[in-house]
This record gives C-alpha cells, sequence and structure tokens, in this order.
C-alpha cells in the first residue's frame, strides 16, 4: 500500500505501517554512517549528548558525493545498514524512531525495532541520482571534518521508501524472498 | 620503439574516472531494460524502473549514478614495445583518479590506512594492476568499484573433491549471503583455479568483460549460464526484495591450478558495474 507520511515520525502516522508498504516521506531526515555513528557512541560513553535531539527522528544511512553548484546535494543512495547494527539498538531506546538503509539487519536491531515501535525502511540502492532529487536541502549539523561521513540535516519531499521491518516483527526480506525462489 | 608521454595516460584516467561514474555503458543499460520485461514481481519491476530513471537522471544531470563513486581499479595493458616517458606511470596514475574525482563531483571514500582510517580527501590510491603484453599499445581499463557489493565478495579454498558441484554451491552461497546487501540486481564476476590472489584478481577481471561476452571454453559457458538461472531462482530479486531478477550476467574466468587445490573466488557488483576502457 501506498502511504505518506511525515518526519520526524507522528505515533499516529506510523503506527499501522507494515513491511511491504510503500512510503513517501517528507520532512527532516538526519544523515549518519560508520565514522558518524562511532563518535555519536563515544559520545555516549562519555555521558554527552548527541549532536541532535533523536527522538521520533529518522536516521538516514547515506554519504552523498559533494554537490554541484546550485544544488542541495550530490547523489545521495542508501549504504548498507549492517554496518551500523552494533550501534542502532542503543540509539532506538534513546528514542530514535526510524532507519533507512539497505540491507539485512541484525536480530538485536529488529528486536530493538518491535521494543520500540521503530521502523526500518530500505531506499533503492544505487538510486542515487533519482534519490538526490527529492531532497530539497542539506545542511552539514556536526562532525564537518568527516567529509562525506558528517552528520547532516536533510529537508525532503515525497522521498520513497519500502517498509523492511516493522514493530510486528515483520521482515520482508525473508518474507519476499519466499514468494519468489524456486530452488 | 614506440613512446607514450605518461601525461596522456593522466588525462585518460580523469576523464574514464568521471565518465564511468555519470554513464553506465551500453551493454549494462541493455540487460537492465530486458530485466524489466522479464520481472514479475510488481515491487521488483518498480524497482528496476527506478533504476532506469536513475541513469538517464545521472547522465542527463551530470550526477553520478551512486554516490558510492567508489575506490578506483585500473588495469594498464603495457605493451612490450612501448616506453613509457615523462615521469613515474604509477604517480600519473594516481594524478588521473585525483583530478577526476576532484573535478567530477566524486566522493571521495578511501581511508589512507585501513586501521587509522583518515580520509586522503582525493580518492587515491586507486588500486592498479599492470600487466606487460605484446604491442606497441596502452590498454587502460578504469573500473570504480562499490564497497556494498565488494564487502559481499568471497574466496573458497576448495577441495579438489568438491568438484564441479562444490563450485556451484560456493558461488550460489554468496550470492545468497549477500541477499540485499550488494544492490541486486547483481553481475557476479567469478575466477576459478590459480592461487589464492590469482582466483581474487580473475574474479574482478570478469566483472569488467561486457554481461554480453561469454566465455570461450564451452563448459565454462555452460556454467555461467547454469548459474545465472540458478541464481535467479534464488528469490531475491531487485533491492532483495523478492523477484526473478537478481543477477544479470554471471561472468567465469579459469587458470591452472595446483594438484592439491581449487579456489573459487567471487566478486560481486551491483547493476552500476561500471568500466571505462581507452586504448592510447
Amino acid at each position: 500500500m501506498e502511504k505518506h507520511i511525515q518526519a520526524p515520525l507522528l505515533e499516529a502516522e506510523i503506527r499501522d505501517l507494515k513491511a511491504g508498504d510503500y512510503v513517501y516521506i517528507t520532512g527532516t531526515l538526519y544523515t549518519a554512517r560508520d565514522a558518524a555513528h562511532k563518535r555519536m557512541q563515544e559520545a555516549l560513553d562519555r555521558g554527552e549528548g548527541l549532536p541532535f535531539d533523536i527522538k521520533d527522528q529518522v536516521i538516514y544511512y547515506m554519504g552523498p558525493s559533494p554537490a554541484r553548484e546550485g544544488r542541495p546535494i550530490g547523489s545521495a543512495g542508501p549504504t548498507t545498514a549492517s554496518r551500523m547494527d552494533k550501534y542502532a539498538p542503543r540509539l532506538l531506546d534513546l528514542g530514535l524512531k526510524g532507519m533507512v538503509g539497505k540491507g539485512k539487519r541484525t536480530k538485536e536491531v529488529l528486536d530493538a525495532v518491535i521494543r520500540n515501535g521503530g521502523i526500518y525502511f530500505a531506499a533503492v540502492g544505487g538510486a542515487g541520482a533519482l534519490l538526490s532529487k527529492r531532497i530539497r536541502k542539506a545542511e552539514v549539523i556536526a562532525y564537518e571534518d568527516l567529509g562525506t561521513e558528517a552528520v547532516r540535516k536533510l529537508e525532503v519531499e515525497n522521498f520513497p521508501v519500502i517498509v523492511v521491518a516493522d514493530r510486528f516483527g515483520n521482515n520482508l526480506y525473508e518474507t519476499a524472498v519466499q514468494t519468489y525462489r524456486k530452488n | 620503439m614506440r613512446t607514450v608521454n605518461v601525461d596522456k595516460v593522466t588525462e585518460a584516467v580523469r576523464e574514464m574516472c568521471i565518465n564511468a561514474n555519470y554513464f553506465l555503458s551500453a551493454d549494462m543499460k541493455e540487460k537492465l531494460d530486458r530485466a524489466v520485461a522479464k520481472e514479475e514481481s510488481p515491487l521488483g519491476k518498480q524497482i528496476l524502473c527506478q533504476l532506469q530513471e536513475n541513469l538517464q537522471i545521472a547522465g542527463e544531470d551530470k550526477i553520478p549514478i551512486c554516490q558510492d563513486t567508489g575506490m578506483a581499479v585500473v588495469f594498464l595493458e603495457i605493451g612490450q614495445e612501448v616506453s613509457l616517458t615523462g615521469g613515474d606511470i604509477n604517480e600519473a596514475v594516481q594524478e588521473g583518479v585525483r583530478r577526476g574525482y576532484t573535478e567530477g563531483y566524486l566522493r571521495k571514500s578511501v581511508v589512507g590506512d585501513p586501521l587509522l582510517r583518515e580520509n586522503t580527501k582525493d580518492n587515491t590510491p586507486a588500486v592498479i594492476h599492470y600487466e606487460i603484453v605484446p604491442g606497441d599499445q596502452v590498454k587502460i581499463t578504469v573500473a570504480p568499484k562499490g564497497f556494498g557489493s565488494e564487502n559481499m565478495s568471497r574466496i573458497f579454498m576448495l577441495k579438489p573433491a568438491d568438484g564441479v558441484e562444490g563450485v556451484k554451491n560456493a558461488i550460489l552461497s554468496a550470492v545468497r549471503e549477500a541477499g540485499p546487501n550488494a544492490c541486486p540486481p547483481v553481475v557476479v564476476g567469478v575466477g576459478i583455479g590459480g592461487t589464492f590472489e590469482k582466483a581474487a584478481l580473475m574474479a574482478k577481471k570478469a566483472l569488467v568483460r561486457s554481461p554480453d561476452e561469454s566465455s570461450e571454453i564451452p563448459w565454462v559457458r555452460e556454467m555461467e549460464e547454469e548459474l545465472l538461472e540458478k541464481i535467479n531462482g534464488l528469490g531475491i530479486g531487485p533491492g532483495g526484495l523478492g523477484g526473478r531478477i537478481t543477477a544479470l550476467a554471471v561472468n567465469i574466468n579459469t587458470y591452472a591450478t595446483h594438484i592439491a587445490g581449487l579456489p573459487v573466488a567471487v566478486n560481486m557488483c551491483c547493476h552500476v558495474n561500471r568500466h571505462a576502457v581507452r586504448v592510447l
């Protein structure tokens, strides 16, 4: 089913979302990948705050290519989410609601999604040029020295994603493959 | 002896880095077009159409097809009757990569040390493979390699007793394990035989071969066809979200090996199987 939702996520808009739903997100996404997650983890370990209030927010696992003049961002598709699996449960427990990436997650992450009423979306891997068109604004808000891995605040409009893992324990990567498996 | 100034190599590498990241080769594009017609899953078809649209936007707007513009892998086949003049050939290639990634708005994805992990900020160094061949030309192939799929690549040191079935199972298990992570539909490059490093290099070179070009060895060609069908029977589909099209091509290279061994390397690549070729 096709749905339109806002980010930061609203409980009323996401509580019925299920694996397989095609969703368009409008609002704010924060980017973070390997190096930014490592720094956020270290900040938490030191008892410091995160560079942004993660309550009800969505993190997009993405490191863009540089923007041409006059454009907000370069190519901007998802990176493999599993590299952030080590960090994700802690962030979900702290209030993070959504993640956008690609690829499988560990049981620990999926359990944290269920426990916190969170959601894991996939964006289409390899469609970075197309996805960049749905990003209206991009601003580095932390760890600028990390270059492409810096934390960016994105304003997106009708950003297309697919629900892969929901709070009910459904996992589209598991179920969809069964449908088309021949051997 | 023919001379080639290394400045020409720099310029060619610069241009190839940029073009390979904006424009997918016609043979790969055609594979994708044919895949759309064959895909039975509605979501799978929708994803393949998005990938087609993505290629169009990338070409028109001069924006990389994928934000992971890769680590540059450069193959240099240097004719034995060529003398390279004007400087250090290795530095000439690195300079081409440096200029291409900077001028082409490509992502700088290389860290100088694998453990200290500080970004080099110009995407150097590239990985360069040199080969001396007959003739008086220099053939340059630039293949920017993304790591979503590179990370899902595998090497298996099988036993001779594992035989053909063992090889097929190894390849299938690598693709199955890669699942959605390698951004399917994928191209699967395979190297069978040689030594540990030879198998891996053959697998990489198999990715650079056109997806339309089958092996010249009959049994290898049959294996390529059989594996493509089996891989597409895994159900992984576009984006790993279920479907008939998991791979666009399987390319296999083989080489002699030791009486005690059967190395099999599987190098995964997403549909953005970029490569540019130039002969100087």
